[in-house]
């Protein structure tokens, strides 16, 4: 593995042994050495969580960063191509972190140096450190990956995240329970691939039946952009919060992940409970870009 | 046999069942030298298409590859390459696995529209016609295809 581009260059193999390496940076992270190693940011869009989580795992490591937010006052902003600045990018450094408004971006810069590339995020196409640390997340915290029951919920439509997911898990038979308003749906072409790929779903639009039957509730935001009309979005709004009062009949393995930054979708007395895991989910992101970044600089044993 | 409305050539290339409308994105991306003779005949009657475009261009035998570039807008397309006024050769145009620089994404989020590069184009399989963009990874049907 050269780069991370896209989920759909990773090998069902390529992701085992990163999510096993990840599970054993987390128990012992001075197994790798990362010192004298740089690491550049190139984010060409704010996504300070994403560039924290990276900066985290590399420095956690041993290794430095380097590197530029937005393109005020930068070169990009003379009007530099971003291969040029890429190209200047990967003299001062020994891998690539970057993240752009465009979709295509992270692949094109990686057709143009000689260091690794890893893809932060580029525009509505991919973000596959994000799936694979759900995917970590989805394991570290049910013990397997295989036959879960998973409630996807909020918009599902414009959703990266839980598109990227549903595809990651297709695998490992999962059955899938897609909740979203009627308006912002999982799209057709995903719901095709997955009944080809033999995963079974169900659609819906209400949380509340299906709690006592997941193992997995993963929450997007619904923003409010999204509605045509600002009745209909009044309408459904409350119907995908998640209270703690919601999960009362959840199974004791239940968890609710959520990519934050949250607003309102999941209630703070919600953080108390058993159920609860998006705050280790943000965790589990430094040991998995902490995998990502040491199998990429061939550090990995 | 039917006379065609269009001269027959000596030697060179006549391309046919071209779907009407379309003889000038054929063009478009053959891109014909200054020297050469080009004959475009257009809304010619067609048992298979009803109207149906078809070019000539004299003194230039297409290669295969320029052939199946024209994939894209014309899928049904004849190629006859003719010497000395006969048809020395006969072929129908496929949709080449990889597609460089022919065509632009018409995704207008996809870099490949923001940055001086080449376009590349994958078929994702055989039997459709829908071809992904090597950057933005979006899907399209060849008939979306549209700018050159
Ligand atoms: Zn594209």
């Amino acid at each position: 593995m050269k780069h991370l581009i896209s989920m759909r260059d990773l090998s069902a193999d390529k992701t085992l042994q990163l999510l096993k390496l990840a599970e054993s940076l987390e128990k012992d992270p001075s197994q790798i050495d990362l010192s004298r190693r740089v690491m550049a940011a190139m984010f060409y869009e704010a996504s300070t969580r994403t560039r924290m989580s990276f900066e985290s795992a590399m420095k956690r490591l041993g290794g430095e960063v380097i590197g530029m937010v937005g393109t005020s006052g930068t070169s990009v902003e003379k009007g530099e191509t971003l291969a040029d600045t890429a190209k200047i990018m990967a003299r001062y450094s020994d891998i690539i972190v970057m993240r752009h408004p465009m979709e295509g971006a992270a692949r094109y810069v990686s057709e143009q140096v000689d260091v690794p590339v890893v893809n932060a995020g580029d525009g509505a196409n991919q973000h596959p450190t994000q799936s694979l640390l759900d995917l970590y997340t989805i394991l570290k915290s049910q013990g397997t990956l295989k036959g879960l029951k998973l409630a996807l919920v909020g918009d599902l439509k414009y959703g990266r995240t839980v598109h990227s997911l549903a595809y990651a898990l297709a695998p490992f038979n999962p059955t899938f329970y897609f909740v979203s308003p009627k308006s912002l749906r999982m799209p057709a072409h995903i719901l095709s691939d997955l009944t080809q790929k033999g995963v079974s779903y169900k659609e819906k639009t209400t949380v509340e039946n299906i709690i006592p039957e997941i193992d997995i509730m993963y929450v997007t935001r619904i923003q409010r952009e999204r509605f045509p009309d600002r009745e209909e979005y009044e309408k459904v709004k409350n119907a995908y919060i998640i209270t703690a009062n919601l999960l009362r009949k959840a199974k004791d393995n239940m968890k609710v992940l959520h990519p934050l930054p949250r607003v309102n979708e999941i209630t703070t007395d919600v953080d108390s409970t058993k159920y609860a895991y998006y705050f280790d989910q943000a965790e589990n992101g430094v040991y998995m870009r902490q995998a990502i970044l040491a199998t990429l600089l061939g550090e990995a044993k | 046999m039917k006379e065609l409305k269009v001269d027959p050539i000596k030697n060179g290339t006549v391309i046919d069942h071209i779907p009407a409308g379309r003889v000038q994105r054929v063009l478009a991306i053959l891109k014909p030298r200054a020297t050469d003779v080009v004959m475009m005949g257009m809304n010619f009657s067609s048992k298979a298409m009803k109207k149906k475009d078809i070019i000539k261009i004299e003194g230039r035998e297409l290669t295969q590859n320029e052939v199946n570039s024209i994939a894209l807008v014309a899928p049904a397309a004849k190629v006859s390459i003719i010497r000395d006024f006969k048809v020395a050769q006969k072929s129908r145009v496929e949709i080449p696995k990889r597609i460089e620089g022919l065509v632009s994404c018409p995704n207008p989020k996809c870099i490949t529209n923001a940055e001086p590069m080449t376009t590349i184009f994958n078929l994702e399989d055989s039997s459709s016609r829908d071809l992904a963009c090597q950057y933005c990874e979006r899907v399209f049907t060849a008939d979306e295809m549209t700018h050159i």
